[in-house]
């Protein structure tokens, strides 16, 4: 009798476990999704976000019957933002037979973890690293990111320059700080590919009362356009300078500028400046839907890269769903074929791994407002 | 040749600008041997006087010309009381003591106005309106010079020479110039040093506070912080000068403006600060007490 009790005890056991693990014997096998990131640790309010949007976009889609009728399942481990734990992360998501990885969060982290899947075939899709050479190395096939890279907002300001407003030859000057100095530098290069001849490339002192000296030396280079890399206070007064000795050139800057205080401070002088920045999602309803659910799930405003992530869950599950199975050449394919409506927009990814349709834009001082040029 | 002119007219325009601080700057040196590192800050406390009345007036719809006119009489009367007690309470307990002490009092009494008016108003960066008057007969040589940089540098002009009539030909000037060369004969002789150092601090920051109006209605900007970067280039201005001369803070100025502005143009702006520096140190290893400062002769 005891043994037969015993047997009788293992099989319920058993048969609870396996209820409680997929809801039902019965169900398909779950497709099982791994988010890493840093979600303990002093960056973990980078990470948790990306959590948070992709249970939301997950639920969405379990409610609706899931993914070819299958259950979508995630699997969440911690990387705290540190590459040696990224790795770990890693073979754990990759012994627990995860189709693909959103994550990781920090740059350095996605990194490391980057070549143990690549050796497993696993797609990776990351909300926030923003690292160029990630995609741009060509060394991960696998890796997807929803955010511009680094060096995007410089290479669009260039793009702008040149296809845009055909300009031929520029000033940049910029306030010699890492954020300035360092767009100024980037727009010059990609100016110079694109065949634009930098007149003038200089620094000036942040805070000084005059520009006129550098002014003038704008004038007297003769440029048909001024890049400034730096903040609004500095852009303002050189736009006033400029403006005041008649030189209504196109002044083009960066997301320093984009601000609504350089047009209280400009005044009518900010008139027809450019600047770049990111995409405005605010009025796009999926944004305010996710944003919206957020708060109903989880009794908060969301996070950093929240909508990033939401899109890159979405992205993900998508390709899955188009590509009609789990293979990793079938998921990429479909990731850089199809587009998919996302709170950050119409999205899809270039052959490198980039977001097409999601990064930065151009916008123009009209009538005393920021209005973006499409 | 004609950008030479045009880079020699915004060296002029810039080093207006720096006068117009140095002149408070080095007639407090001069009488009361002190380097009052909050001038830079009574200047931009007369900037936001300026805006904060100017605002007020307009919106009242005042004509412009009453707006300027009241608004800088405010600001003048504002910060000719901010100089008036910042002397009294930080610097004439100290008088008679090392002169470092009153140097690290005034140091403080710098940040100490910076964080007032931070705290007090913002830390943002608000747009200053000009209500300056635009000469039409300016615009077809607004490549050269506009009609603000042209008012600076006529004020600059008039308050150098009233300055140098009020300290040579005025009874309070004779009563400064007394105290300037020997505080103690002074005083035997009659002469009410406390009242005439009042009145020197009343008119520093009285010049400080016109020179705030006008170089902010240059920039279109104000920010708690303009007077430290100011009161810096200003301060090399007077020492360039010879601080404790009145035509020599003009005369530095004009050269730091110059040198920036040139240096600048055919070389580059990244090295501004360093050109500035150079001439100042050029400068007082020929002339150790600056362009047209007087050479002290110890007193023995």
């Amino acid at each position: 009798m005891k043994r037969r009790n015993m047997v009788l005890v293992v099989f319920a056991m058993v048969s609870l476990l396996v209820l409680s693990g997929t809801q039902g014997v019965f169900a398909a096998p779950t497709i099982k999704i791994g988010v890493a990131g840093a979600f303990t640790g002093d960056l973990a309010s980078y990470g948790l976000p990306t959590v948070n949007a992709a249970k939301l976009v997950v639920k969405d889609i379990n409610d609706k019957g899931g993914i070819n009728g299958q259950k979508v399942e995630l699997i969440i481990e911690d990387d705290q933002c540190k590459p040696e734990l990224a790795t770990n992360a890693a073979a754990k998501l990759v012994s627990a037979k995860v189709v693909a990885v959103i994550g990781h969060i920090c740059s350095g982290a996605t990194k490391a973890a980057l070549g143990i899947y690549k050796d497993s075939k696993l797609v990776t899709i990351s909300p926030s690293a923003t690292n160029p050479p990630l995609t741009q190395s060509g060394e991960y096939p696998n890796f997807f990111r929803t955010i511009a890279p680094d060096d995007a907002q410089a290479k669009l300001a260039a793009n702008f320059l040149t296809k845009t407003l055909k300009l031929k030859k520029i000033a940049v000057l910029h306030d010699k700080g890492d954020y300035g100095k360092g767009f100024a530098e980037l727009v010059k290069q990609y100016a110079e590919e694109n065949g634009v001849t930098v007149a003038l490339f200089e620094g000036i002192n942040p805070g000084a009362p005059d520009y006129s000296a550098v002014v003038n030396k704008i004038g007297n280079a003769k440029v048909d356009g001024v890049v400034w890399g730096g903040y609004h206070p500095e852009a303002s007064k050189l736009v006033q300078q400029m403006k005041d000795k008649g030189m209504n050139i196109p002044f083009l800057s960066d997301d320093g500028v984009k601000d609504n205080t350089f047009i209280e401070v400009a005044g009518k002088y900010a008139e027809g400046v450019y600047a770049t920045g990111p995409t405005d999602t605010s009025t796009n309803p999926l944004a305010i839907k996710a944003i919206t659910d957020h708060k109903k799930e989880f009794g908060a405003e969301p996070g950093a890269f929240f909508l990033n992530a939401y899109a890159a869950a979405q992205a993900l599950l998508n390709a899955i769903a188009k590509a009609g199975s789990t293979d990793y050449n079938k998921i990429v394919a479909a990731l850089q074929s199809e587009y998919v409506d996302t709170p950050l927009g119409h999205i899809s990814f270039d052959k490198r791994g980039d977001i097409i349709g999601f990064g930065f834009s151009v916008f123009q001082v009209q009538n005393g407002k920021y209005v973006e040029l499409k | 040749m004609e950008y030479f002119l045009k880079l020699f007219l915004s060296g002029t325009a810039k080093g207006s600008i720096y006068a117009l601080i140095a002149l408070g700057y080095t007639m407090v040196y001069g009488i009361v041997q002190l380097i009052n590192f909050a001038h830079g800050e009574i200047y931009m406390i007369g900037g936001f006087t300026a805006l904060i009345f100017g605002g007020f007036f307009f919106s009242k719809g005042m004509p412009v010309g009453l707006v300027l006119l009241f608004s800088v009489l405010l600001s003048i009367m504002y910060a000719a009381a901010f100089g008036f007690t910042v002397e009294k309470i930080a610097y004439r307990p100290l008088r008679g003591k090392p002169r470092l002490s009153a140097l690290i009092s005034a140091i403080g009494v710098s940040m100490v106005l910076q964080n007032f008016v931070l705290l007090s108003q913002t830390e943002k960066f608000l747009a200053f309106p000009s209500y300056l008057p635009e000469f039409k007969w300016l615009q077809p040589y607004k490549e050269y010079i506009n009609s603000t940089q042209l008012i600076i540098l006529g004020v600059t002009a008039v308050i150098m020479v009233l300055l140098t009539l009020l300290i040579k030909f005025t009874r309070i000037g004779k009563a400064m110039r007394a105290t300037a060369q020997d505080m103690h004969m002074a005083q035997l002789v009659g002469v009410d040093i406390n009242q005439v150092i009042s009145v020197t601090f009343i008119i520093g920051s009285a010049l400080a506070a016109i020179g705030g109006v006008l170089i902010c209605s240059y920039m279109g900007q104000i920010n708690y912080y303009i007077g430290f970067i100011a009161g810096i280039k200003a301060f090399v201005a007077a020492v360039l000068g010879g601080i404790g001369s009145i035509p020599g803070a003009v005369l530095g100025s004009f050269v730091l403006g110059w040198t920036e502005s040139l240096g600048t143009g055919y070389i580059s702006s990244d090295y501004e600060d360093a050109f500035a520096f150079i001439i100042l140190i050029v400068i007082l290893l020929i002339k150790p007490d600056g362009i047209l400062g007087r050479t002290q002769r110890q007193k023995v």
